[in-house]
Formats: C-alpha cells, sequence, structure tokens
C-alpha cells in the first residue's frame, strides 16, 4: 500500500525549510524505489518542531521534526517509512502533550488533512454544517450561531450572531459578506494557518454566513504579506465553485453565494472594517466614521456582514454540532474556544486552541515553556501592536474579553508576544506611537499628530529632557487620543504605551544624562 | 540594466490591464496590483490612463496609489527583502539583525543598492511571528534568522 508522507506546506513550516525537505524526500523516493506518496497539509501549529514530517503506519501518525533536509536518508535509513526510531522522532502526533490538551474544534482538521482535498475535507466532518444550514430557514440558522454565544474574534468581540440578525433585517436588492483576513497584528498567524491549511472551512463559514442573510455574494480581503494564503484560498474557491459549493445554487438549494479574494496593498489600518470597505471599493483606506454600521450600508452601500477569518471559519462546527455543544466551551461571556497564537520570544511558539478561561501565567510558562532564550519572562503583549504589556504580576488574569478589560488591556485577535528581561520598555513605548503614526489613515488629528508628537515626548523622557514633566505629557497626550480618535487605531494606541510606563516605570527613568556636557 | 518603457507603450499595456478587470466590483486596485505586477512599479503615465478608463478623477487615482505602502512609483531593484520590524520580531533581536542587514548592504530601508541588485523594505509582521525574527524575499519566506542565515540571505539577493 502506498504510504502517505505528510510534510506541511504553511507558511511557517516553508520559512524553516519545508520545501527542501519535501524535495530530499521526493528525491529519495524515487531512488530507493519506494511505494509512497507526498501530501502537503497545513501545520499542526507546533513551529518549535516544523518542519514536522509525518508518516501514516496503520492508521497512525508518527511525527518526526524538526526535519532539514540532509536530515532526510538518515531517517529512510532509519525505516522512517514503517514508524522507525531516529532521534528525531517524536512518537505519535496526536499524544504530543502541546496537541493533546488543545481543544481543536475551527483547527479541528489544520495540519491534518491536504487543504486543497474536498474529499479529505468531507471524510473529516467537513460540509456537514452547511449540509444542515441548506435545510433551515435563515433565522433559524441566525439563531443557531447567536445561542452558541460565538463572538467576533477579529478583536472587538461583537457577538456574531447580532451582527447577522442586523444584516438579515435590513432591506437590500443585494448583501455582502466580508471576511477580514487582514490579520496585521504582529503576534497573529491563525487567520493564516486556516486559510492555507483548512481553506474549505472558511469557505463553508462564509457559504453559512450567506444562507443566514441572504447576501450572494463574499469576498475574502486579506494582505499582499500572504502570499501563499491567497494562492490556497484562490484554488480552493475554484474547487469549491467546480463542486457546486459555491456558485448559483450552493449545495442544490437554489440559493446563490460565490466569493472572490481581494489583496490588499500593505496598510495595516485596512483592517478596521470601514477602511477595509473603502478598499475594496478601490478607495484610500480611510475609517468611516459609524453610523451607518455596516450592516446597514457596507460594501457599496448595501447591507454587509464583515467577519474575522477566525469567527467565519467557527461557524461550520456551530452548525455542524449545535449552539450548546460550542456554548458549553468558555467562561463568563467568552464562549467557545480561542486559537491562541503565542510568538516571541517563546520556547513553544505556536497555535494552541483551547476553551477561553487559562491563564496568562499558564499560557506562557507552562505551555509556551518560558523565553527561547532562556531568561526570564519580562512582559507579554496580548493583543497585537494595540495590545497591553502585561508584566508577570498579571500572570493570574484569565484569558477572556472581560477579564482583560478588566486589568486595561485587550485579547484582541488573541496573538500573544513573549519578551524577556532584555526589552526596553520605553523602546517599544516608542514603537507603539511610531507605527501608529506611520499606519495612521490621517482622519483624525489626536491620531494623525498625537502619535508624532508621542514618538517625540518618549524621546524626550529617554534623554532625560525634563522626565517628570514629560511623563505627564504622555499620558495626557494618550488620554486625548484614548477618547479623541475615531477608530481603534489612535484609540488604542495608549493601552501598549500607558501599559509599559504604567508597569515598566523603570524603563522610564533616564539614564544619568550624557548629553548634560554638551 | 534599466529597461526603458515608451510611454506609448504603458499606455496601451495599461490601457489592457483596465480592460481586463474593469469588470470587478471595485477594480482599482487589483488594477494598481496588476500594473506593478507588470512594470515593476506604477508609472506616473499609467495614472491618467486609469482614471480616464474608470471615469475617475486623475487626483482620486493618485490618491488612493500613494496611500498604500505596496505601490512603487519607481522600479525597485531585482530583488526585494522585506523584513520583518514588528514586537515578535523586535522580541527575537529583530532592531540588531536590521542594523547587521543594512550594513551587509549598504543602505537604509526603502532604498536600493547601487548595483540594483536589492531594495530593502520594513514589514510589520509576515505572520511568522512563532519563528521570529523573520524575513521575505521576492516572496518566499524566511524564519528565525540569525547572523548566519541573514548573511547567506544578503548574499542570495545580491546575486
Ligand atoms: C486599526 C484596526 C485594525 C484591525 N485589524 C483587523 C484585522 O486585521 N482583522 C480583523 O479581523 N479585524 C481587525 N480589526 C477589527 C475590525 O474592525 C472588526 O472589528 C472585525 O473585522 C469584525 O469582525 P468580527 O466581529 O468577526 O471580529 C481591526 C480594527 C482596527 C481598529
Ligand atoms: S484613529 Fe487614526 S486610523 Fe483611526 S480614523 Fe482616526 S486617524 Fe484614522
Ligand atoms: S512580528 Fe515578525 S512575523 Fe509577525
Amino acid at each position: 500500500m502506498t504510504v502517505k508522507i505528510y510534510v506541511p506546506r504553511d507558511a511557517a513550516a516553508l520559512a524553516l525549510g519545508a520545501e527542501k525537505v519535501a524535495k530530499a524526500i521526493a528525491q529519495e523516493i524515487v531512488a530507493r524505489g519506494l511505494d509512497a506518496e507526498i501530501v502537503r497539509n497545513g501545520s499542526r501549529g507546533m513551529f518549535w518542531l516544523e518542519p514536522l514530517v509525518e508518516i501514516e503506519v496503520t492508521g497512525k501518525r508518527i511525527g518526526y521534526g524538526p526535519v532539514k533536509a540532509m536530515d532526510v536518508p538518515a531517517l529512510f535509513d532509519a525505516g522512517m517509512l514503517s514508524g522507525g526510531g531516529h532521534p528525531l522522532c517524536l512518537g505519535e502526533v496526536e499524544d504530543l502533550p502541546f496537541l493533546k490538551e488543545q481543544t481543536r474544534l475551527t483547527f479541528a482538521r489544520c495540519g491534518i488533512t491536504d487543504p486543497l482535498s474536498l474529499g479529505d475535507y468531507e471524510a473529516h466532518g467537513g460540509l456537514a454544517g452547511l449540509r444542515r444550514a441548506v435545510s433551515m430557514t435563515p433565522v433559524e440558522i441566525v439563531k443557531e450561531v447567536t445561542d452558541s454565544g460565538l463572538r467576533g474574534r477579529g478583536g472587538a468581540g461583537f457577538p456574531t450572531g447580532i451582527k447577522w440578525k442586523t444584516v438579515l433585517d435590513a432591506s437590500g436588492e443585494r448583501k455582502y459578506i466580508v471576511c477580514n483576513a487582514d490579520e496585521g497584528d504582529s503576534g497573529t498567524f491563525a487567520d493564516r494557518m486556516i486559510m492555507e491549511g483548512d481553506p474549505f472551512v472558511l469557505i463553508e463559514g462564509m457559504a453559512i454566513a450567506g444562507l443566514a442573510t441572504g447576501a450572494t455574494k463574499g469576498f475574502v480581503y486579506t494582505r499582499s504579506e500572504y502570499p501563499h494564503a491567497i494562492a490556497v484560498m484562490s484554488e480552493a474557491i475554484g474547487i469549491a465553485r467546480q463542486a457546486g459549493i459555491l456558485g448559483p445554487s450552493v449545495l442544490g438549494s437554489g440559493r446563490a453565494f460565490d466569493i472572490e479574494v481581494r489583496t490588499g496593498a500593505g496598510a495595516y489600518v485596512c483592517g478596521e472594517e470601514t477602511a477595509l470597505l473603502n478598499s475594496l471599493e478601490g478607495k484610500r483606506g480611510i475609517v468611516r466614521a459609524k453610523p451607518p454600521l455596516p450592516a446597514h450600508k457596507g460594501l457599496f452601500d448595501c447591507p454587509t456582514v464583515i467577519n474575522n477569518v477566525i469567527s467565519l471559519a467557527s461557524v461550520p462546527v456551530i452548525m455542524e454540532r449545535g449552539a450548546a455543544f460550542y456554548r458549553d466551551f468558555g467562561m463568563g461571556r467568552s464562549r467557545g474556544t480561542i486559537p491562541l497564537q503565542i510568538a516571541g520570544n517563546v520556547r513553544y511558539g505556536g497555535l494552541y486552541e483551547t476553551a477561553f478561561g487559562l491563564s496568562l501565567g499558564d499560557i506562557v510558562d507552562r505551555i509556551g515553556g518560558g523565553t527561547r532564550t532562556g531568561r526570564p519572562v519580562k512582559a507579554v503583549q496580548v493583543g497585537g501592536p494595540l495590545g497591553a504589556y502585561f508584566p508577570r504580576a498579571l500572570f493570574d488574569t484569565p484569558f477572556d474579553y472581560e477579564s482583560f478589560a478588566a486589568k486595561d488591556g485587550l485579547i484582541g485577535h488573541a496573538g500573544i508576544v513573549v519578551f524577556d528581561d532584555t526589552a526596553d520598555m520605553l523602546k517599544q513605548a516608542r514603537f507603539a506611537m511610531e507605527f501608529c503614526a506611520v499606519e495612521s489613515c490621517g482622519k483624525c488629528t489626536p491620531c494623525r499628530i498625537g502619535s508624532t508628537r508621542g514618538v517625540e515626548t518618549v524621546d524626550k523622557i529617554a534623554r532625560g529632557i525634563e522626565p517628570e514633566k514629560n511623563r505627564v505629557l504622555l499620558g495626557d497626550l494618550c488620554n486625548t487620543m484614548k477618547f479623541g480618535s475615531l477608530c481603534a487605531l489612535g484609540g488604542f494606541t495608549p493601552y501598549p504605551v500607558m501599559s509599559a510606563m504604567t508597569h515598566f516605570p523603570e524603563d522610564f527613568v533616564p539614564a544619568p544624562v550624557v548629553e548634560a556636557a554638551e | 540594466m534599466t529597461i526603458h518603457i515608451a510611454e506609448g507603450d504603458i499606455a496601451a499595456r495599461t490601457r489592457s490591464i483596465v480592460a481586463d478587470l474593469r469588470s470587478l466590483e471595485g477594480p482599482l486596485l487589483p488594477i494598481l496590483h496588476q500594473v506593478q505586477q507588470e512594470f515593476g512599479y506604477v508609472p506616473q503615465q499609467a495614472l491618467p490612463v486609469i482614471a480616464e478608463e474608470l471615469n475617475l478623477s486623475r487626483a482620486e487615482v493618485h490618491g488612493v496609489m500613494t496611500f498604500y505602502h505596496d505601490y512603487r512609483d519607481h522600479p525597485a531593484g531585482r530583488h526585494v527583502l522585506k523584513l520583518c520590524r514588528a514586537e515578535a520580531c523586535q522580541s527575537m533581536g529583530g532592531d540588531a539583525l536590521a542594523e547587521r542587514i543594512k550594513a551587509l548592504l549598504g543602505i537604509d530601508f526603502h532604498q536600493t543598492t547601487l548595483d540594483g541588485s536589492v531594495t530593502l523594505e520594513a514589514v510589520y509582521c509576515l505572520g511568522l511571528c512563532a519563528c521570529a525574527p523573520s524575513a521575505m524575499l521576492d516572496g518566499e519566506v524566511y524564519g528565525r534568522l540569525d547572523d548566519q542565515l541573514a548573511t547567506e540571505l544578503v548574499a542570495e539577493a545580491r546575486r
């Protein structure tokens, strides 16, 4: 029987040499005349083990990693194809603690299947949610999603069902589903992994959203920094169309829905939903004032659902297993599972899907294994460039929307970036202001001008120029940005800046001034 | 090597790109992407053509083109090296790595080496944050860069 060898095609695996490994394996198969085939799967999300090669032996997946191309001949000599022993052998992949302790609902197939095989997708539970949705009325679908407690995973945490209901109730000849796949936050890669590793689940989720709201057209707006995701997504859409999942009659329902992929052009602010809509329309990515809500007047002034990739990709499992199944995971008002993205200076970096509620310390120290450099953890930034820096003292904060908000933080898209004790928090605060200045859409003054003034003020503190006065000024400026900005780019930049100053005051005391001698 | 593109040629090729894409809903970004793909940058002479074909003002097209970081108004080097400057990469020594690469190339960000081989750009996150610091060379991704890998990458880019 043909042996299946899995070598990921996920961009992070490729960044660590997966392509060379796949080539080396292909060569060995030919040279040794073996009956084996290479499957390019997505990633399991254990990036310290990538490239992670898996062999399917009697229904089990045995892993080897991290594999370098030069390891390949030795792996074949050691009998890799029958799960043979070798220092890189990890045993059964599903048994690795990092995977075993997860609750993978949205990422159930990611890393397991061939992302472009519909057969694989269905064999692993795919399309069951859409099939059920086809047999339901829009009101019933919306109710299921509402009851699941799913909140938007893009950052704001707005209940997805309520958003869908607004669009369903809105009158309009034409409605749209827009998938926000802009994923610009540092430390986040869940959207990318889904698009590269299980694109059909996103397509299925969008089709369900279409049936639920009466929208007939969907756009996936993603970033130019993600060429691999764009390629896989586009190909998957073509396959889905051929199979009648997309097109004039979704799964023979008589209801139409189709999807198009669009590429951004390198502007962080285009992740903000209204800026994204402007960009899709071919305009500058400037934020629109709300109201009107996109649900009423969105893309081309039509009622529009705009949801993050993970929000949409979580819908199929909700439709398949029912609202109650999903809602039973989590804590408080944060229901279901959240794909944590553990990144930065961390030993076991990767994607960890679990119910809400783990403590930050548990995530960083136990699951992430502390820093990669082996030094003490100093700070953890959660929620991307607009998220707060948390010190160890806040490690008991449970991972949910409300608990983080209560500590002046946010979970955002659940990106977790770890820094060791060499980090200079004043420098990080400066970067936050600088990033805001570079990426500001320019519509409002606090953000456009405030961020530049912010950089100057941090610089003055660093140089010991009236530090006390400038720390107060920086606080004032943050306050103005927080309350005077139209969108969260200007409005949330104070989170990283103020948290750095509050939790790490020692970094904001200038070293004895050298310039005094000048 | 400098490629001279005749002005009439730019207009004609731009017109054919617009013809291919104008039926899209909101076609301007896809058109600008395609123009940049075709010429390596968005030539000034392409803007009035796009404006005329889409029935937009020239100022509007200019405004859109200049808003986005991706579109260039002059050709890049033969290779484009993008280095991630965002937080996860910073946490793994991204700043020191950037300094090293700048020194190896002898240029700063947004510049092109004198021999025209490499343009260096800053990017803010490539989604490779769990294997930081990372870079992209002509669309190929590289993770966990250290001094040695960076040197190899620069050597490859200069070829
Ligand atoms: C500056 C800025 C950038 C954002 N970037 C993203 C992004 O990359 N992806 C995303 O899904 N949401 C992003 N958001 C949030 C969106 O505006 C919006 O809340 C989200 O797309 C709604 O989808 P959801 O309800 O499924 O979360 C951003 C918001 C702001 C203010
Ligand atoms: S806060 Fe900044 S990005 Fe947001 S609308 Fe105002 S200027 Fe634009
Ligand atoms: S922060 Fe550098 S790849 Fe994400």
